[in-house]
Parts: structure tokens; sequence; C-alpha cells
């Protein structure tokens, strides 16, 4: 098996997608003979042609509805969207068009489609290049919102999108692109969406997690085990859907739970973890939910590796959720 | 720049100057009877609307010609990516009246399930006729990506996508045209200038010389039609569709019409629209445009009208008859085509749904659980 990074990985994805399927197109700002600004469509114009990968406008709201036009008609588009932070534009038509349209057709026209984009912080790129959009996303019926935190798990949930009937916001965790590497399975395979992650085993206290605080999580839980707490990590991997029943039990078993995102925690998906808790587990919990997030504010620059949680934040998290 | 005179066939006299539609007797008759089945139905929804029987529709009155003549220069394998004022184009091609009235009164047998407003309608059959969402000209790049896919596939098909002047200041409008100019697809803009966005008049919608001048910046050709002629909204549209089934790309058609209602059954267009233009409009009625052409051929008089106005009237009050019989669509349903497949929280809410209807006593025959 060869050994890639997340980055490589997508776009083995997308060459095992494209190889098996001629209906799969690729687009975007310069993914074409550039291969992206992070090169995860490198080399598919030329193995593929420029009229299966290929540059668009600049216009966002052009790319995602161009691809769910394509995508009534038979093709299986894959766009990218350069940045998170630049997808509001296309609001509109993945909100109101691409996650409506199966209902209200009564399921005559559907799209089944993906939006690539890498999200979140940790490359010193400010308000505008750093941001995690999943909450606006996740409280869209008929969307799907995916986030991969390994390479392995990269590939088949991508593979798995693209296959998927419905569309799928597929947030690639930019912080992760190059710094992890491990073996992925050469050919096709899918990692089934709506299935989380068992990343790591524990018995004392739960941290619920997904995309690039999957490491943090899992540093964090090393430096407590130092301290005797036996921390388990859970990496959501989907968001929309979510596994919810994988999530209530393993709040259940554990009986402590932590929440980490790298995103505003007001109406940040934590919550909607913490309230699920609540609801349908709270007999069986020893402390309150504790959230580890961004703060409330844009995202800075200068000062990121304050805004994005780390190890230490995690840390302080275990200790007083084990404390209570 | 100077304005255009609008492209027009059909002359005062109901000659028709520099065209030849190469039309049968038949079809010509269809054209003519497709706009008072618009006109039939149209009626028929503000009666329904204001008797309380349905909650909303969109008048048509004015625009029929635009619409006929347009959808009769399409073939039945090319795709209508429709605004909610173009379901003359679906009549057209032959959607029974039924299906829309099913539409109209959100039942069990409407194609979306009555989960959308009245004249959201979509269609498969016998021709794509998009399903229509409220939201202005977020259609025109998907018209662009359908058509991406026929150009791949070396189809010689086109979609033609139809929006109004207010669609015009929309971020789809820029980013489809753009789209498909730099891409060469098969689209055909069609914008239907009827002179007000609900209440907002052309001038505050645009400061360009009309809206067909666009298309030059985009580097696609331009065309003023008269929307009242349907043969010049069908020349116009047959050129369009021509050039771009041998691969020439898009062109954007501005057909210059007028609205003789309001914007919906809720809006009251007298509080904007200035009482002169309705009247100088009225006197360019599309239907009578196109009587007057058939009269030149000898194809008409007042009793073929006074004929086609009783069967589509019969047309009508049978579609409405029919579908006012069907119930609502069961609970289920605002669970189901959400996603292909349910997802657990959406089974469980739909549960929960069920359960407290039975408890309150407020379940409806067919509402239940969910099929395993």
């Amino acid at each position: 098996m060869p050994t890639l990074t997340l980055v490589q990985a997508v776009n083995d994805a997308l060459k095992t997608a494209m190889r098996r399927d001629k209906s799969v197109l690729v687009f975007g700002q310069d993914v074409g003979p550039k291969g992206g600004v992070f090169l995860a469509t490198e080399g598919l114009t030329n193995e593929f042609g420029k009229e299966r990968c290929f540059d668009t406008p600049l216009s966002e709201d052009g790319i995602v509805g161009a691809a769910i036009g394509m995508a009534i008609n038979g093709l299986r588009p894959v766009a990218e969207i350069q940045f998170q932070d630049f997808i509001f534009p296309a609001f509109d038509q993945i909100v109101s068009e691409a996650a409506k349209l199966r209902y209200r057709s009564g399921g005559q026209y559907t799209a089944p489609m993906v939006i690539r984009t890498p999200y979140g912080g940790g490359i010193r790129g400010g308000l505008y290049h750093s941001q995690s959009g999943e909450a606006y996303f996740c409280h869209t019926p008929g969307l799907k919102v995916v986030v991969p935190s390994t390479p392995a798990d990269a590939k088949g949930l991508l593979l798995a999108s693209i296959a998927d009937p419905d569309p799928v916001l597929f947030l690639e965790p930019k912080a992760l692109y190059r710094s992890i590497k491990e073996e992925v399975p050469e050919g096709h395979y899918t990692v089934d969406l709506g299935v989380l992650r068992g990343v790591r085993d524990g018995s004392d206290c739960v941290v619920f997690c997904y995309g690039a605080m999957v490491p943090v999580a899992v540093k964090a839980a090393e430096q407590a085990a130092e301290l005797g707490h036996s921390v388990r990590v859970i990496d959501l991997r989907t968001l929309l859907p979510l596994d919810e029943e994988g999530v209530l039990e393993h709040a259940k078993q554990v009986g402590r739970v932590v929440v980490l995102h790298e995103a505003p925690r007001f109406c940040g998906f934590g919550a909607e973890i913490s309230a699920m808790i609540a609801e349908h587990a709270i007999e069986y919990m020893d402390a309150p939910v504790v959230r580890v997030t961004g703060f409330d504010t844009p995202f800075p620059n200068t000062l990121e590796h304050h805004y994005l949680p780390d190890a230490r934040r995690v840390l302080d998290a275990i200790e007083r959720v084990m404390a209570y | 720049m100077k304005t255009e005179t609008p492209l027009s066939v059909i002359q005062a006299n109901g000659k028709a100057s520099g065209y030849d539609p190469g039309l049968s007797k038949e079809e010509l008759l269809h054209c003519y009877r497709t706009m008072l089945l618009v006109r039939a139905f149209d009626d028929t929804a503000l009666k329904l609307q204001r008797s309380g029987r349905i909650g909303f529709s969109i008048p048509n009155k004015g625009i029929e010609a635009t619409q006929v003549g347009a959808a009769s220069a399409l073939a039945k394998t090319d795709w209508i990516f429709p605004s909610y004022r173009d379901f003359g184009m679906a009549l057209y091609h032959g959607v029974p009246a039924v299906q829309m009235m099913h539409n109209m009164f959100g039942n069990a047998a409407d194609s979306a399930r009555g989960r959308q407003m009245p004249v959201h309608f979509s269609f498969i059959e016998p021709i794509k006729f998009f399903s229509i969402s409220s939201p202005i000209g977020t259609h025109l790049p998907q018209a662009v990506g359908a058509a991406y896919a026929m150009k791949l596939r070396k189809e010689p098909h086109v979609a033609l996508v139809s929006f109004g002047d207010g669609g015009t200041s929309s971020l789809g409008f820029h980013s489809g045209m753009n789209f498909a100019a730099v891409w060469k697809v098969p689209v055909v803009f069609l914008c239907q200038n009827n002179g007000y966005a609900i209440s907002c008049p052309v001038e505050e919608q645009t400061a360009s010389d009309g809206f067909a001048i666009k298309a030059q910046a985009y580097g696609m050709p331009g065309v003023v039609v008269d929307g009242n002629d349907l043969l010049a909204v069908r020349k116009a549209v047959a050129e369009a569709v021509a050039l771009a089934r041998k691969g020439g790309g898009p062109t954007l058609i501005e057909a210059k019409t007028f609205r003789m209602g309001g914007h919906s059954t809720s809006d009251d267009p007298t509080r904007y629209v200035p009482k002169e233009l309705v009247e100088e409009w009225a006197k360019k009625d599309p239907v009578l445009r196109f009587e007057s052409y058939l009269g030149a051929k000898g194809m008409w008089n007042e009793k073929l009208r006074a004929e086609f106005e009783a069967s589509c009237k019969e047309e009508i009050t049978a579609a409405v008859r029919e579908a006012e019989a069907v119930g609502h669509p069961p609970l289920e349903t605002i669970f189901t085509d959400v996603y292909e497949q349910l997802p657990p929280h959406l089974r469980r809410q739909g549960q929960e749904a069920f359960e407290l209807a039975r408890r309150k006593g407020d379940a409806a025959a067919g509402d239940g659980a969910f099929p395993l």
C-alpha cells in the first residue's frame, strides 16, 4: 500500500473515481493545469482531458449552480471551492437548490454531487482562509456534510460521497493536508457515510471531535493518560446525517463528555451534541458536557494559535470534567 | 446606445413579414389554443384563490405569446428551466392541465407531493420542465450545467432558461451568462421583460438600454423581440436553438411584453401600474395579435374562438374537479425525499409526529409508520 498525505489521498480518490466512471467531472478555480492551490487535483487534466477536469470563471455561485445542472442531467460533478471561506456566494445554490431539489420535485430531479472545500485554521490565513463553517450547512436538511481526518478515511469517504445519491459538502481539514501520512489502500473502496470512528479507547471521558481537531484530541488524551485519566477519542466523520446512536452509546458508556471543534461556540456543532446528550442520555452523565471551541470572534491571524483549540485547552477541559 | 427596434413578424394587417414559421394549420391552432388554455387556467386559478380553495396563483395574462412562441421552437428532447410565469410552455408540450392542478391544490397526486406553493411545478414528461424554485435567477447556472452535459455527450439538445426583467439583476444572471459564453454551451436565455419586477419598474432595475444589449459584454448574441408576437418569439428562439444545436453557443433573447395582471394573487398592481399603460398594452393583446395572423390566413373566426374557449374551460373545469377530489399527501411525505434513504433522525422525528397525531386524534387516513 502506498503511503500518502491527506491531500494525496484526495487526489487518489478523484483519479480512482474518474477512472471508474466517465460521468465524474472535476472543476473549480485553478483546478486544471495548475492542479489546485493545494495540488488536490494535480494531474487530472493531463490524464482525463480538459473536458473532465477544468478551470471555471471566478464565481462560486456559478460553480455550484452549474454542478447542480450537470447532476440533474446525468453527470457526477465534483466541484471545488478553493477555500470554504469563499463558499458563501454559493450558499443559495447549496441551501435553496441542491439540498431541496429532491424534496421539491418529489424525486423527479436529484443532485448527486460533491462540493469539496478546504476548511479550518492553522495556516496563518486570517479571517478569510481559516474558517470552519460546518454549522451553517449542518442546519440544512437534504445536504450531507462530511469531514475526514486521516488519509485513508479521506479517500474512502470521498469515494462514498461521489457515489452518494444526495449532495455532499466535503470539508477537507487543510491543516492536515500534509501533516500526516499513512498507508492508503489502492483502487476503489468506500467508507460509509453516517458512521463515526473510534480513534482511541478510554473509559473515563470521551472527546467527540472531527477533522483537524482529531489529532489535537489524541495528543490531549495521551497527556491525560499520564495524569491517570483514560480518555476515549471519537471522530464523528459525518456531521450530517450524524451517527446519533453511536454518539449516545459512547456518551452513556463513559459518562463524561468533552466536545471539540475549531468553529465558534455559539450555535456550533458542539451545541447539537451537547443538547442530544441532555435530551437522551442525561441520566448517564457524571458531569456536565464541556465544549472546547474557537472563540465567538472572527478568526484572527497573528494570534491564531490562541484561537485554535490545542491539546493544552483540551486537557484543561478533560481535567475539569474529571474533577466534577 | 440606441434602442433597438424589437423584431416583429405579425404586421398590423395580420400578415407575417420576413418569416415563415413552417407550421401546419394544426400546429398553428395548437399554439392558439394553448394561449387560450393558459388564460382559462389563469381565470380559474384566480377564482379558486379568491374563494379560498387554493392559496395562491401567478397570472400569465399578456405573456402567453412569449411562452408559447418559445415553447414551439423546442423539441421534446430539449430542457426548459422555467420561471414561475411560464407554464404555457408546459401546456404547449402536452403536460396535462390536471397535473398542474394537482400542484395548485398541493394534493397527494402533485409531483412535488404538496411540498411547494402553487405554481411551483416540476415535470419530467413529456418534456423536462425543471422544478421551479422561488429564489430568482438560481436556475440560470443550472441550465448552463445541464447544457454542459449535453455538449460533453455531443447531444443535439438545448436548455432554454426563462426569467423576468428582475432576474437580470441576480447573481445567477451574471454567473449563468458568463459561464455559458465561456463554455460555449447550448443555452437559450429568454428574458421576459414584462415591465415590472413585482412593483419595481424596469428603469429601477437597470440603467442600461434594455436587456439584450447585456449579451454583448458576455460575448454572445443579444436579440430584442416583440414578446406579444408569437411568431417573432418563435423565430428568435428557433434561430438561437439552431445556433446552439450546431455548437455556436448561447444567445440572450429579450422579449418585450407586459404583465397584464398582478405579480400574484397576493398583489394589487393598481397601486403601482399607471392605468394608461395597461390600456396601451391591452391593445397589443398577444391573443388578438395571433388571431389577426390566423384570420389573414383564413384559419380563424369568432366561432372558432368560442369553440376553443369552451373546450379550454371544460378541460380546466374537469382538471379542478379531479384535483380537488384528491386528498392531502400523507404525513410521511414531510420526511421522505429529503434524502434518497430515510436517515435515522428523520425516521425518529417522523415516528414522533405520527405518535402525537395519533394521541391527539388528528391523524388522517394513510398516516402511519414508515414502511420498513
